[in-house]
């Protein structure tokens, strides 16, 4: 998966067209160390249709606040540079996130 | 793989995983079904973990692990599922998960815990994941430098606020009692009381979070005046008390008003081999220490009830011959002296096979078969009872052989 930080979010995300997944997380947040290999799972399967990100909350914040991320783990979906879903909290399941690929492509 | 096990536990939280290690390490086959992708419960979103006994310096995520890693090493098993229905067949027992799997066991155990409880106001719902946040451990760093809101005054409630200090700039603790008055520990008080960033609204309540796509600011309400006003922060952290999740348990054991199984002292529940532990039954003390004391008791008598059962099954109830049972008990001599009469009478007098059933190991047995006084002997034939004789004397013994 592609890390993600200030520097280039905007290029890899934000101006990027066709769908990017980016999953905010941070060291501390253990619901989203957990989930991250499932995600990973995810970008095997899907990677050759979307674009797989993760940002790091740590040194991040700003940009993540500024995607109207406030809760961790978050799964954010963009199309065309475009945020078209949001799933956060301790309900999040591979399954949903599969299911919101699944709807866009 | 076979889905029938000795033991079944519904939850892997502390007491669901103490139940496990005691349970396993009987020898009981043991599963442990857990809904959340992690197991650990309640303390796997805490931090602190400072007064489980014997282990002065952990966390609760390092705590739970350890628990989960010593339930592993007596070969519990662990499977994803949220159960939606537990069926009671006498000695079987039929668990059955939301995705549709079936588990059938001897014996279960109700270990789900409890959630955080919601309060329904204004913007919690909206704005949840979007400042509104019940976890503190997994939102600390977004708030890291911003002011943040805490509702509760309960011991999650202080011990979360003063992890959130160490991340947040201003930590505003929203407490309905009067000054000074919490429901936490008086240790857990002084601490927050002492910190610099942690500052206290009294006899007050949330009455509304406010913004537009993410949390601005709260309105609060003073109880006693009626007043309101805003408070402006970035986060709002609810830790407010938890509601018991059982649900799914409503018409097979029984709840009380509030939700919690009923339970006695030896963790039993109205059905025989159910039993409840930790959190989610009724009770006073709700610490991981004393979730772990649920379990240990559970498995003890998860394991007695399994014993006893089979025991009873294979020699009385499936018998091919007629069965003689004697009720006794070692505190009452009679019965011992009775027993032992029995034992020696001689194979013309006796054509029944004997059994003895000691009534203070036995309570479950004694007590479907109503024995009130000892000894009581019943002739069961096919797994029926044919003669039942309280307190009699040999002759009469004679009389229904």
């Amino acid at each position: 998966m592609l890390e993600l930080g200030k520097e280039n979010f905007e290029e890899e995300v934000l101006n990027s067209e066709g769908i990017v997944l980016v999953d905010f997380w941070s060291e501390n947040c253990d619901l989203c160390l957990d989930l991250m290999p499932e995600v990973e799972e995810l970008a095997e399967e899907y990677g050759d249709q979307v674009k797989f990100a993760k940002l790091d909350i740590k040194g991040n914040r700003r940009l993540a606040i500024g995607q109207k991320v406030l809760g961790l783990p978050s799964i954010v979906l963009y199309e065309d540079g475009e945020k078209v879903e949001h799933l956060s909290g301790d309900e999040v399941e591979a399954e949903d996130i599969k299911a919101a690929i699944e709807e866009r492509i | 793989m076979s889905n029938t096990y000795d033991l079944i536990i519904i939850g892997g939280g502390p007491a669901g995983m103490s139940t496990a290690i005691y349970g396993s390490r009987s020898r009981l086959d043991t599963l442990v079904l857990e809904a959340k992708r992690k197991t650990g419960g309640q303390p796997a979103t805490y931090h602190d973990m400072e007064n489980y006994p014997g282990v002065p310096e952990t966390t609760a995520q390092e705590l739970m692990d350890n628990f989960r890693e010593h339930a592993e090493k007596f070969n519990t098993e662990f499977k994803r599922g949220e159960v939606q229905d537990l069926t009671v067949n006498g000695f079987e027992k039929v668990v059955t998960t939301k995705k549709g799997e079936e588990y059938k066991a001897k014996s279960v155990v109700i270990a789900t815990g409890a959630e955080p409880r919601k309060l329904g106001i204004e913007g919690e719902e909206e704005l949840k994941g979007k400042g509104v946040s019940y976890c503190a451990t997994c939102d600390a760093d977004i708030f890291e430098g911003l002011d943040v809101v805490v509702i509760g005054n309960g011991n999650s409630a202080v011990e979360e606020s003063i992890y959130l200090t160490k991340f947040v700039n201003k930590l505003t603790m929203i407490v309905i009692h009067d000054e000074g008055v919490m429901d936490a520990e008086k240790i857990l008080q002084e601490k927050a009381m002492e910190n610099d960033k942690i500052e206290f609204v009294w006899n007050s309540v949330v009455d509304e979070i406010k913004g537009e796509e993410m949390v601005e600011g709260v309105v609060l309400k003073n109880i006693k005046t009626g007043e309101k006003s805003e408070l402006d922060c970035h986060g709002v952290f609810f830790f407010v008390g938890r509601v018991p999740n059982t649900d799914f348990l409503k018409d097979t054991v029984e709840l009380t008003e509030h939700g919690y199984v009923d339970t006695n002292d030896e963790m039993e529940t109205d059905q025989p081999g159910v039993y409840a532990v930790g959190d989610v039954r009724n009770k006073v003390v709700r610490q991981v220490i004393t979730a772990a004391g649920d379990g240990a008791t559970a498995a003890v008598m998860a394991q007695g009830y399994i014993e006893e059962e089979e025991y009873w099954q294979k020699n009385v109830i499936e018998s091919d011959e007629p069965v003689l049972v004697g009720f006794w008990s070692v505190t009452h001599q009679d019965s011992m002296d009775m027993m032992s009469e029995i034992e020696c009478m001689n194979s013309d007098e006796m054509d029944c096979r004997f059994v003895k059933i000691d009534t203070y190991k036995n309570r479950l047995i004694s007590n479907r078969y109503d024995i009130e006084e000892i000894p009581t002997v019943v002739k069961i034939v096919d797994g029926e009872v044919e003669e039942k004789l309280v307190e009699p004397t040999v002759e009469e013994i004679r009389e229904i052989l």
